[in-house]
């Protein structure tokens, strides 16, 4: 028994693990990488995710002996007045849940990056920036690891900027590419600046913590909660609203999601990994992991839940409106992330993280098949065009908002499941498991949302659902628009199928997305079990079959209508209108130019912004503060000119200042005395 | 018998001669003179206090003498460096007048 | 009778003096072109030492008749003079044979000197005080003056020993009148008649005044700090180097021991010109800095800025609850600083061409390009000294202001701030030379002197992450108080 406890607890220790094998790959990768070609820096990058997957394994199975986890210190970090922190790594059901999550996918995803960027960097004609790739990936996985591994708000804040470093780096990726050779740039700018607006609501939050708890250790801060909700509910309350801004930053929610869209600029392994199935669920997991502080605020979570749904819903509508193959998926992982966020804020943790876990599953197989649709596209066009290589992604013949030669226009596809069936054939199972048809498993996370939304608050409840119909819609549509039908374009004619580095990746999350639904399977309830450990679980989820019944019908309602509309008669050609534009009118319109909020924003807060940095810069900056500091120098050094000339060289004076100096101490004591 | 007070008024005047000295004297050696009068005039407080306190105690304590005699060696150690210092500047500049040395200024 | 715990006392102390009379005799079969072999049983003998240094380290023995005393804080002391002595006998190796006065002497005064700052360290009474006070001066006028064929070596030797002499006869006036005031030369005695009450409160006052004038000289604190900039250019540089660290901190041990344990029923009287001091020196150290061409003479009014850091810290000497804090934040900034300016010092020494030549700003032209590392490794000194925020400089800095407004003494920390903030100017602008202005820098690495740039910059690189170690050793220094 003793020696059980042992090993459990020495694999406890294991943890530091999880973070510093991305962190070696990164050093073999930087120090040898040049040596090793690209086979050698892919099987690194990915032995170091896979590394973490296989600690995060062995500290699940710890925790199956031992539920209540561990705190592993690695050391002092900040000792400063009553500020004292650790680095301490909290093992527990919830962060060991997120570890496998994040190092599991990103495993298959380093693995599909093999194959996918060696095409890449050959495609847009940079073979050096491999190893690039595969750094920043790893430097991701590490700064994801510290973020959930985190066993108080200052670690857990470090992850959560790494990863949006990572996020910036990755997103610019091809930075010189891009709309007007500054596409990406802007995209990956955008990003971060939107992101900052929310790590400051979290800063903020942090700050208020600090202040209120006297602490920054998670443990120490949950206990006192109930004291303080009693005697502060203000202060409560806005920690928990500004933590909700930093969450709507990262999490992409309304009014801060616009980032993740334009973010679709980075690689398709990035979109997947960060955009879709990991990092993006950072603000989910801060609510989740900060649960005992919503809790005691009901009416910061009666905003959460609000906010999860209303994004739910209005990322949904803009879903339908896309052509993009990217850009319907990232509005889709906007409005899946909604019904997250909703969730916690209907006291559903559980379901958030059960659908978070899912979800990456499905849709990191969402955005991988794509990318592998993307790379047959090329292929196509490539063969199409007999190999005269211009540029495509950065395509300047914009007349008619079409790009005939945009790999990822959906209306240049068609077809495709013929020339490419294993992609067809998993993107299928993603697409069903996101539509939410059982057995697959979006059915039972997207369930166990609905429930508890059916049970705390009815108008919510019918959003959702009313987002669920959208989301099997507009997933019907970009089926059909894809795989089916006649090819309307060149590229689509010549495509071909993916090497086996790109599909068996895909094969496993498509296995993973039909399995899912058991991590919570009704009746038994794993997932809750597993994570009661952590969380509290206010009322156990329950499985309602005419709820179930029903979503599972609005789906099927919602595939069928797209069938009517997409499926009977495909798209002629790739010039051809959609044909929900003429029906819709102008609501259509507004639904592909994405409600136009883009435009508002930049009205009403950039322009503006931008006026008075304007004002700051030029009149008070350079006038009146520069006057002041330029003044200062110069009094400064005159002053200095002066001294200098006390500085004579004799000795006489410089004894002289020593007995002026005594004689002042002498007189000054005398007065005293 | 004399008073404490008059030596020690008396080892104050010395001291401040030397000091003075110090300070307005332009030949190095003088610069010196003048500092060996400040120590000295130090040594005359010191044994003057110590001889009226150990007559007060009734019996002889060592330590005002050994402080005298370790104040008269580090004098001299001084005054051997002082004065090769000297020499080494009147090899280089033919002087020893401080007044006329300031390369190092500012 | 004299014990075999007294000898145990102060035996790093005589394993100094005594290998270095040793030396001196060993050097003279020790032929010209072999210095090294000198230098190198130097460092040996350090090494000794600090062996010693560190085995007897953690234990508080009052020896020799309560003459001297070995603590916490002596401990810590001497270690840093004894790797201050070693880092110099790096730094001297190869200059001083490129500088053409390659004698063995050089390295014997030197352990002489940091003998006399290991007994300041460990004095307990005043006349141990005035011995150590002596035999830390005398070797260093002999050192600034090594290069004996050089008018400014000459005349910064001159200058030293004039006005260093002149206020050692302060010291020596100060101990006098305390030794009138109380009838006792130790501090065990004194304190018991302070404390008693029967102590002469004018004489005593006066002694006070007058042995802070004698460490002040010694500190570089204004309006005593005169002859710093002049000795620091005029002198060999490995000298100058040691000096601005080890000198330095002797003072400061000299200041703390006398003043926490003898006068903290004057800090009423003394703190105000405390007080004045430090402001002083703040403020025209890092003023006239601005106005400098020459590195040398820039890095001594840095160096007098930041004595007076120290002492903004040590105005609270008075203050009981503090004081433990004042040590330690003391105590680590003298770390902080020393490792800093070795490293700024060996960069001198590095483009240092012929004796006081090559070492205005000019000359730092191009280094950034030519010599990367040297450049980063400067700019790391230079960030440290301006003590950009996580820096070890910043931390240093951090612990002192920190102590002076627990004290109360928040004008000062201001004034304090506010100079510091000034002194980035000059900092970055060795910085600005080395990276952004053109030149072909012609310079003499040596690898001893490469170690010492290397280990100062990485250190002061991995403290900067991790201050509290250094800052918890300095807590655990304490000193012995009556």
């Amino acid at each position: 028994m003793l020696f059980q406890e042992a090993v459990m607890n020495s694999t406890f220790s294991l943890v530091p693990l999880v973070v510093f094998l991305p962190i070696l790959g990164i050093l073999l990768n930087w120090l040898f990488g040049k040596r090793l070609g690209e086979k050698g820096i892919g099987s690194i990058a990915s032995l170091a995710a896979g590394g973490s997957f296989v600690v995060s394994v062995l500290l699940a199975l710890a925790l199956l002996q031992n539920h209540e986890g561990a705190h592993i210190p690695l050391f002092t970090w900040i000792s400063v007045g009553n500020l004292d922190l650790s680095w301490v790594f909290r093992v527990d059901t919830l962060s060991v849940t997120m570890m496998l999550v994040v190092s599991g996918v990103s495993t298959l995803i380093h693995v599909y990056s093999i194959g996918y960027m060696h095409e890449d960097v050959r495609h847009q004609g940079e073979p050096k920036r491999f190893r690039r790739f595969f750094i920043f990936m790893n430097l991701f996985v590490a700064a994801m690891m510290i973020l959930v591994s985190a066993d108080n708000f200052l670690m857990l804040f470090v992850g959560w900027e790494g990863v949006g470093l990572c996020s910036y780096l990755l997103i610019g990726f091809w930075f010189e590419k891009g709309e007007g050779g500054l596409g990406n740039a802007k995209a990956a700018k955008k990003a971060f600046i939107t992101n900052r607006i929310g790590d400051f609501g979290l800063l903020i939050a942090i700050f208020l913590i600090f202040w209120n708890f006297g602490t920054l250790n998670f443990a120490q801060v949950f206990e006192m909660v109930p004291s303080v909700a009693q005697t502060q509910p203000g202060v409560l309350m806005a920690i928990t609203l500004f933590m909700l801004l930093g969450v709507t930053g990262k999490s992409a929610q309304i009014p801060l999601y616009v980032w993740l869209p334009d973010a679709m600029a980075g690689p398709t392994p990035v979109s997947a990994l960060i955009h879709a199935a990991t990092m993006v669920t950072a603000g989910v997991y801060l609510m989740v992991r900060t649960q005992v502080m919503y809790m005691a605020v009901p009416g910061a979570q009666q905003v959460v839940a609000w906010v999860g749904a209303i994004t739910a819903l209005f990322a949904g509508l803009i879903a339908l409106g896309q052509f993009d193959i990217k850009k319907v998926l990232a509005y889709s992982t906007i409005s899946q992330l909604g019904f997250m966020v909703a969730a916690v804020g209907l006291g559903a943790e559980v379901a958030a993280i059960f659908h978070l876990t899912t979800h990456a599953f499905f849709k990191a197989l969402l955005f991988l098949s794509a990318g592998s649709v993307i790379l047959g596209m090329e292929h196509g066009l490539e063969a199409g065009s007999h190999g005269h290589g211009s540029n495509h992604t950065d395509g300047s013949n914009h007349t008619d908002g079409i790009h005939h030669d945009d790999p990822q226009d959906m209306r240049n596809m068609g077809g495709i499941r013929k020339k490419m069936p294993i992609t067809f054939i998993v993107y299928l199972i993603g697409a069903l498991a996101l539509a939410g048809i059982a057995p697959f498993a979006g059915f039972f996370s997207k369930d166990e949302i609905l429930v508890a939304a059916n049970q705390g608050n009815m108008l919510i409840f019918v959003v959702l659902v009313v987002a669920a119909f959208l989301t099997a819609f507009y997933m019907g549509r970009q089926v059909l628009m894809v795989f089916f039908g006649d090819a309307r374009s060149d590229a689509a004619k010549h495509a071909k199928e993916s090497s086996l580095l790109v599909t068996v990746p895909l094969m496993i999350l498509a296995l993973l997305s039909v399995l899912g639904g058991g991590l919570n399977f009704p009746g038994v309830h794993t997932l809750e079990y597993w994570l009661e450990h952590t969380l509290e679980i206010p009322h156990a989820t329950e499985f309602i079959v005419p709820i179930a019944l029903g979503s599972l019908a609005v789906a099927l309602v919602a595939i069928f209508l797209a069938y009517l509309v997409y499926g009977r008669k495909p798209l002629a050609s790739a010039k051809a209108a959609d044909p929900l534009a003429k029906p819709l009118g102008v609501f259509f319109r507004w639904m592909n130019q994405k409600f136009l909020v883009d435009e508002l924003y930049q009205a009403v807060v950039l322009g503006p912004y931008k006026k008075l940095a304007d004002f700051f810069a030029y009149p008070v900056d350079q006038g009146v503060i520069d006057g002041l500091v330029n003044g200062m120098g110069s009094l400064t050094v005159s002053l200095a000119g002066a001294l200098r000339k006390l500085q004579t060289g004799f000795a006489r004076t410089y004894a002289l200042s020593i007995f002026v100096g005594i004689i002042a101490i002498l007189v000054y004591l005398l007065t005293r005395i | 018998m004399i008073p404490l007070s008059w030596y020690l008024i008396l080892a104050a005047v010395l001291f401040s001669v030397g000091m003075f000295g110090a300070i307005s004297r332009k030949n190095a050696v003088a610069v010196l003179i003048s500092i060996e009068l400040m120590l000295n005039a130090v040594n005359i407080n010191i044994l003057a206090f110590w001889h009226y306190h150990s007559q007060s105690l009734g019996y002889t304590e060592i330590n005002g003498l050994v402080f005298a005699a370790v104040v008269i060696i580090a004098a001299a150690a001084e005054v051997a460096i002082g004065l090769a210092i000297i020499i080494a500047v009147y090899r280089l500049r033919k002087t020893v007048v401080a007044s006329d040395i300031n390369v190092l200024k500012g | 009778m004299t014990r075999m715990i007294d000898i145990y006392s102060i035996l790093p102390v005589m394993i100094v003096a005594g290998w270095a009379l040793l030396l001196l005799v060993v050097d003279l079969w020790i032929p010209r072109h072999r210095k090294g072999i000198t230098a190198l049983l130097a460092a040996i003998g350090l090494a000794i030492a600090l062996g010693f240094v560190l085995a007897s380290s953690g234990n508080t023995i009052l020896g020799f008749n309560q003459m001297v005393v070995l603590d916490g804080f002596s401990s810590f002391m001497q270690v840093l003079f004894l790797v201050s002595g070693m880092v110099a006998v790096a730094l001297a190796y190869d200059y001083i044979q490129r500088m053409n006065i390659n004698h063995g002497e050089f390295y014997v005064l030197m352990m002489f000197s940091i003998a006399g700052m290991m007994l300041m360290s460990q004095a307990y009474n005043l006349l141990m005080v005035f011995l150590a006070l002596e035999l830390l001066s005398i070797p260093l006028y002999v050192l600034t003056g090594f290069a004996r064929t050089r008018l400014e070596s000459e005349e910064a030797s001159l200058k030293y020993f004039l006005l260093g002499a002149f206020a050692s006869g302060f010291v020596l006036y100060g101990t006098a009148l305390i030794f009138s005031a109380t009838g006792q030369l130790d501090f065990v005695g004194i304190a018991a008649v302070v404390t008693a009450g029967s102590a002469n409160s004018v004489l005593f006052l006066i002694g006070a005044a007058l042995l802070l004038v004698g460490f002040g000289f010694k500190i570089a604190a204004v309006p005593f700090q005169m002859w710093t900039p002049d000795v620091y250019q005029g002198a060999p540089t490995p000298v100058t180097a040691f000096m601005s660290v080890a000198v330095k901190a002797a003072g400061f041990a000299a200041l703390m021991r006398v003043f926490l344990v003898l006068f903290p029923s004057l800090s009423e009287h003394l703190t105000p010109i405390l007080w004045v001091m430090a402001a002083l020196t703040m403020i025209v150290g890092n003023i006239v800095a601005l106005a400098q061409n020459n590195i040398k003479r820039m890095l001594a009014y840095s160096a007098i800025a930041h004595a007076g850091y120290i002492l903004m810290a040590f105005v609270a000497f008075g203050n009981g609850e503090v004081v433990g804090n004042t040590v330690a934040a003391t105590l680590f900034y003298l770390v902080a600083y020393g490792l800093t300016s070795f490293g700024a010092w060996a960069l001198v020494i590095v483009i240092e061409r012929e004796y006081g030549k090559g070492i205005l700003l000019d000359d730092l032209a191009g280094i950034g390009k030519h010599y990367p590392w040297l450049g980063v490794a400067m700019l790391v000194f230079m960030l440290s000294f301006a003590g950009v925020p996580l820096t070890m400089g910043f931390w240093g800095k951090f612990y002192l202001f920190r102590t002076a407004v627990q004290a109360g003494y928040i004008g000062l920390a201001i004034i304090g701030l506010l100079t510091s903030v000034a002194s980035a100017y000059y900092y970055l602008r060795v910085v600005v030379y080395m990276f952004m202005k053109p030149g072909e820098p012609k310079l003499q690495i040596n690898p001893w002197v490469s170690l010492v740039i290397g280990v100062a910059a990485l250190a002061v690189l991995l403290l900067s992450l991790i201050p509290w170690t250094i800052l918890e050793l300095a807590s655990r220094a304490v000193l012995l108080l009556q």
